[in-house]
């Protein structure tokens, strides 16, 4: 799909009116994507958005591309089919914490695990804004909304942590709050070849206002978001002092450089063919309420799932011709009657 | 071996329906599906009704693990696998016990001697042995101690004895063979075939049938040998086809008269789960096969396989369309091409999964939610399927719309000879993608609606890649051609009724009513799917009896032939047969004021041929 003809972020945009409370996170995570697409080299026609149900969901409407506001968690698999059926398309399936992790949960483990060539995007703003404001499968215990007066009693998912026990390739997470951050993640996500995974930490203003300001907020972000970036040491913090190591027990945690040394800090490794200190990553942060893992978690080379499906039929086409419909027919024992 | 067939003395009779039954463990689906093909092959027409339990290894020897094959062959057009098997061939006492009831008086028995000992009498809830107790008077009892006499054919091929014994049924297959003439080489070639690497295993099947049809021979059993000649069938090429297998084949047929690659998502589920099991062998025609993480993903991903251009397609059983319904709802107010099967069982719930039942016809017509219309096909006999498959898809494509097929477990599995039609005389079906702009905006630039319709209201198919088409399309209501985003009240009426007189016209593209039977008859049967047999069976009985009954059989069930309001009103007495509780009955009722009367049978088996004779003349007496 190279050489795409040139575009900016207003061919990539719809003339239809965007409906989002305003203030809301999906604003910039929409203006980061419509910057980014141009960068590319990609065709609008050959670019597909899924969604499932949601206010994350509305995302299709407004990219100029081809597009399905699908039904409430099942964009996984409209995706998985479309990919398979049309592996020349860059398929980008959107959705909220509700459709991807509750009503859809299933597709979505399902999706990582075959490694079907998608990119998902998941807006986990804690909480389901849509049906206006219940708790959601990534919501805190004690979370207190209309479905839950007396506080939520649910253990919720990471997301994150979940997608890599779902045997993920590529699993990534990044915030609305920064906007160049979210453009390199997206570009990352696109450029793998299977189901990418990009948890995208996202502001309701409306229903669960400031649940990522701890971590988010430009003065906090020092403090509380850890880079993570290949190759390197995993450091941190206002002057860098803090960092993450592996103890003698072999628990991932926080430790201050000064008491541990800089040679003891973990690299990040995304290529590690084991997930385990990924996982470990993830587990971090219980909440975004302390120092929390962004980037890229994983990435590794597997078969995508769409070119398996391919090279069958190629193999089948090889060993056996073309189909011949009269052929097959008279597969099974035939006689003659007159 | 001599060949019986060639003696003068054999009486011929016109047709057979043989019941072999036995414990799940026995091998009765492969000896009958055995005696089928033999039977097919030599030329007889035949219709077969295999059933079995629900469970794979149901409790050995008990009546619930009794797995049975029906056959009826004949020198004659059959419709059915017969009104009650004139022979049984009991492996077990449970097996007796279980279909004895149905043996027609005076029928045959054949049995298996060696199993009616205390513990397999005792599992089968026998106090007496009924070999002995007199309970089988009134019928011809063969006794042959099948499982001693094939360990002894097989004591010298170094077999072991518990291997030996389940060869039991090729000496079944191969007595059975001899009394009805059947040619041999047929099966003895089969088993070398199915067998292949396994000597042993071939050595002792092709022992315990020479020495099973040997001992019809040599046992005085002379007097029960009958031909049947081969039937008077069109000339052509025949196959012997299964339901589920001919419906696989239209679905590859109608890919390749399209043009489209085919994508199937879809879940196990009996009895749908061979159709996806043959179409994943046919990846040299561009079948993509999708084994889903469930029957939501399967629909759902076949409707992203559709709207990318492929000819999509989900199979599965009621319990699975269920689970397919919303997203089937958005299908059709995305206006994207999909070809829905559904194998029917019985229901509700997991119900009877192996047994039939045809009680899925209101669900597939109104089984989801808002107001969402939506072709339903029906097939009617085994080898009907291709063309039922073939015709959903072309309705599917043609229309731009989703389509139910229904199936049933008899039909699936269910099995006769088929005249292969010639590949050269298959409709094509025309599809054509949207490559530009269909019309000009207020400055009079070429733009693309993806919601302006043609003089079928049927909407362009433009897939992605297709230049400057880019579009979205999705479950909210949609602007008239625009498909943009609308809650306007009156554009909501306007879709929802363009929606439906796009279904509705379709009626100008399908069949007339076809009457069979006596047309000018004052009594009309009115059936859908697989009761087609048993129908045609009954009216043709009644009418070789000097009483006149028309015959309407619906293959298009929504929208209803154009006619059909018309031809029912022709007659004073509308009968309904069904295999549910009356659900085309209401339909007809709802829609042409009829006062049509149900028939019903919900036993997980099919009407045969007597009972409807015998209904449709009490219904008439009742005029
Ligand atoms: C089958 C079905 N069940 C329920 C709904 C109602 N519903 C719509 S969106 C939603 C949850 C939205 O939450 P989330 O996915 O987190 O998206 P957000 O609105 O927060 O972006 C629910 C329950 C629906 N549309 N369909
Ligand atoms: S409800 Fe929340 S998530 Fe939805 S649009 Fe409003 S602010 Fe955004
Ligand atoms: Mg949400």
């Amino acid at each position: 799909m190279a050489n795409a003809p040139v575009t900016t972020k207003k061919d990539w945009a719809t003339d239809q009116e965007v409906r989002w409370c305003p203030g809301c996170g999906d604003y910039s995570i929409l203006t980061a994507v419509q910057l980014m697409m141009p960068e590319l080299d990609v065709r609008r026609e050959d670019t597909v958005f899924i969604s499932g149900i949601g206010c994350a969901a509305r995302f299709p409407y407004y990219m100029n591309t081809f597009g399905m506001h699908s039904i409430h968690g099942r964009s996984p698999a409209f995706s998985t089919g479309l990919a398979m059926a049309r592996p020349d398309l860059d398929v980008w399936v959107i959705g909220g914490d509700g459709d991807m992790l509750s009503i859809g949960g299933n597709h979505l483990i399902h999706a990582l695990r075959r490694n079907v060539n998608i990119n998902i995007l998941l807006f986990n703003n804690m909480i389901y804004g849509l049906t206006k404001g219940q708790y959601s499968p990534t919501s805190e215990v004690g979370k207190v909304t209309k479905s839950s007066p007396y506080g939520s009693i649910d253990q919720p998912f990471n997301a994150v942590s979940l997608a890599l026990g779902a045997e993920a390739s590529f699993v990534a997470r990044t915030h609305d709050m920064d906007r160049q951050h979210m453009q390199e993640t997206f570009k990352r996500a696109h450029a793998h070849n299977g189901a990418s995974l990009v948890e995208v930490y996202q502001n309701c203003n409306v229903f669960n206002d400031g649940q990522f300001d701890t971590i988010t907020k430009r003065a906090n972000r020092p403090a509380n978001l850890i880079d993570l970036v290949h190759g390197e040491p995993i450091r941190f913090g206002v002057d860098n002092e803090r960092g993450v190591v592996m103890d003698d027990s072999g628990n991932v945690v926080i430790a201050e450089v000064a008491d541990v040394g800089e040679d003891a800090l973990l690299v990040h490794d995304e290529h590690r063919p084991d997930p385990g200190v990924a996982f470990a990553l993830s587990r971090l942060a219980a909440g975004p309420h302390s120092p929390t893992p962004m980037g890229v978690f994983r990435s590794v080379d597997r078969i995508e799932y769409a070119a398996g499906a391919t090279s069958q039929l190629a193999a089948a086409q090889e060993a056996k011709g073309p189909g011949d419909l009269h052929t097959l027919l008279r597969s099974n024992p035939t006689w003659e009657v007159g | 071996m001599t060949d019986v067939a060639d003696s003068p003395a054999v009486p011929e009779v016109d047709r057979v329906v043989i019941r072999f039954a036995g414990d799940s463990g026995d091998g009765m689906q492969l000896t009958g599906d055995r005696f089928t093909s033999a039977s097919a092959l030599f030329g007889n027409d035949l219709a077969t009704l295999p059933e079995f339990p629900a469970e794979i290894r149901a409790p050995q020897g008990t009546l619930a693990g009794v797995s049975a094959f029906q056959v009826q062959i004949s020198s004659e057009r059959v419709s059915t696998p017969g009104d009650e098997p004139t022979v049984l061939v009991a492996m077990n006492p449970a097996a007796l016990k279980a279909d004895l009831n149905r043996l027609a008086g005076g029928g045959t028995v054949i049995v298996n001697e060696d199993a009616f000992e205390e513990r397999n009498l005792d599992k089968a809830g026998y106090v007496d042995n009924p070999l002995e107790d007199g309970s089988l008077d009134g019928y011809t009892v063969i006794k042959i101690p099948m499982t001693k006499l094939t360990k002894e054919v097989c004591a010298d091929l170094d077999v072991k004895p518990r291997d030996a014994e389940r060869s039991k049924n090729f000496f079944a297959l191969g007595l059975v063979s001899w009394m009805y003439t059947r040619p041999t080489e047929p099966t003895l070639d089969w088993i070398q075939q199915k067998f292949k690497g396994r000597d042993k295993v071939i050595a002792a099947n092709t022992a315990a049938f020479k020495a099973g049809h040997a001992y019809g021979e040599t046992a005085e059993l002379g007097s029960h040998v009958v031909a049947i000649a081969p039937a008077d069938l069109d000339p052509g090429t025949y196959t012997n086809i299964n339901g589920n297998t001919a419906l696989s084949w239209g679905l590859v047929a109608a890919s390749q008269q399209s043009g489209l690659p085919m994508f199937l998502g879809s879940y196990p589920i009996t009895p749908a789960s061979d159709i996806l099991h043959e179409l994943a062998k046919h990846k040299n025609f561009g079948v993509r096969t999708f084994q889903a993480e469930d029957e939501i993903a399967a629909v759902c991903s076949a409707i992203g396989a559709s709207y990318g251009g492929n000819l999509a397609v989900t199979t599965t059983s009621g319990p699975g369309v269920a689970l397919k319904g919303e997203a089937i709802g958005l299908a059709c107010i995305l206006e994207l091409p999909l070809v829905i099967v559904d194998i029917q069982r019985g229901g509700p719930s997991t119900g009877l999964p192996t047994k039939t039942e045809a009680s899925d016809l209101l669900m597939a017509m109104y089984g989801r939610h808002g107001e969402s219309p939506m072709p339903v096909i029906a097939a009617y006999s085994p080898s009907q399927c291709f063309d039922a498959a073939l015709e959903a898809a072309r309705i599917a494509l043609t229309y731009m719309t989703p389509v139910m097929l229904l199936s049933d477990g008899y039909l699936a599995n269910g099995s006769e000879p088929w005249k292969l039609p010639d590949v050269e005389s298959l409709p094509t079906i025309d599809v054509t993608f949207a490559t530009e702009p269909n019309a000009t905006d207020d400055d009079g630039e070429p733009i693309f609606l993806p919601f302006l319709r043609d003089e079928n209201l049927v909407r362009p198919w433009a897939v992605p890649g297709a230049d400057g088409l880019m579009h979205r399309v999705g479950g909210l209501e949609k602007a008239d051609k625009t498909g943009n985003v609308s809650y306007d009240p009156e554009n909501h009426a306007l879709m929802t009724e363009l929606r439906q007189k796009r279904i509705e016209k379709i009626a100008d593209d399908i069949p007339l009513t076809s009457v069979t039977g006596d047309a000018d008859a004052s009594t009309v049967v009115v059936g859908w799917g697989s009761t087609w047999g048993a129908i045609s069976g009954a009216v043709r009985r009644l009418g070789a009896a000097d009483t006149k009954v028309a015959h309407v059989h619906l293959t298009h069930l929504n929208p209803f032939p154009s006619d059909l309001g018309e031809v029912l009103a022709r007659y004073d007495n509308v009968l309904v047969p069904e295999l549910n509780m009356g659900q085309l009955v209401k339909l007809l009722r709802a829609e042409f004021l009829v006062d049509a009367k149900p028939i019903n049978k919900v036993m997980g088996q099919p009407f045969t041929a007597a009972e409807l004779e015998r209904e449709i003349l009490a219904r008439m007496g009742e005029v």
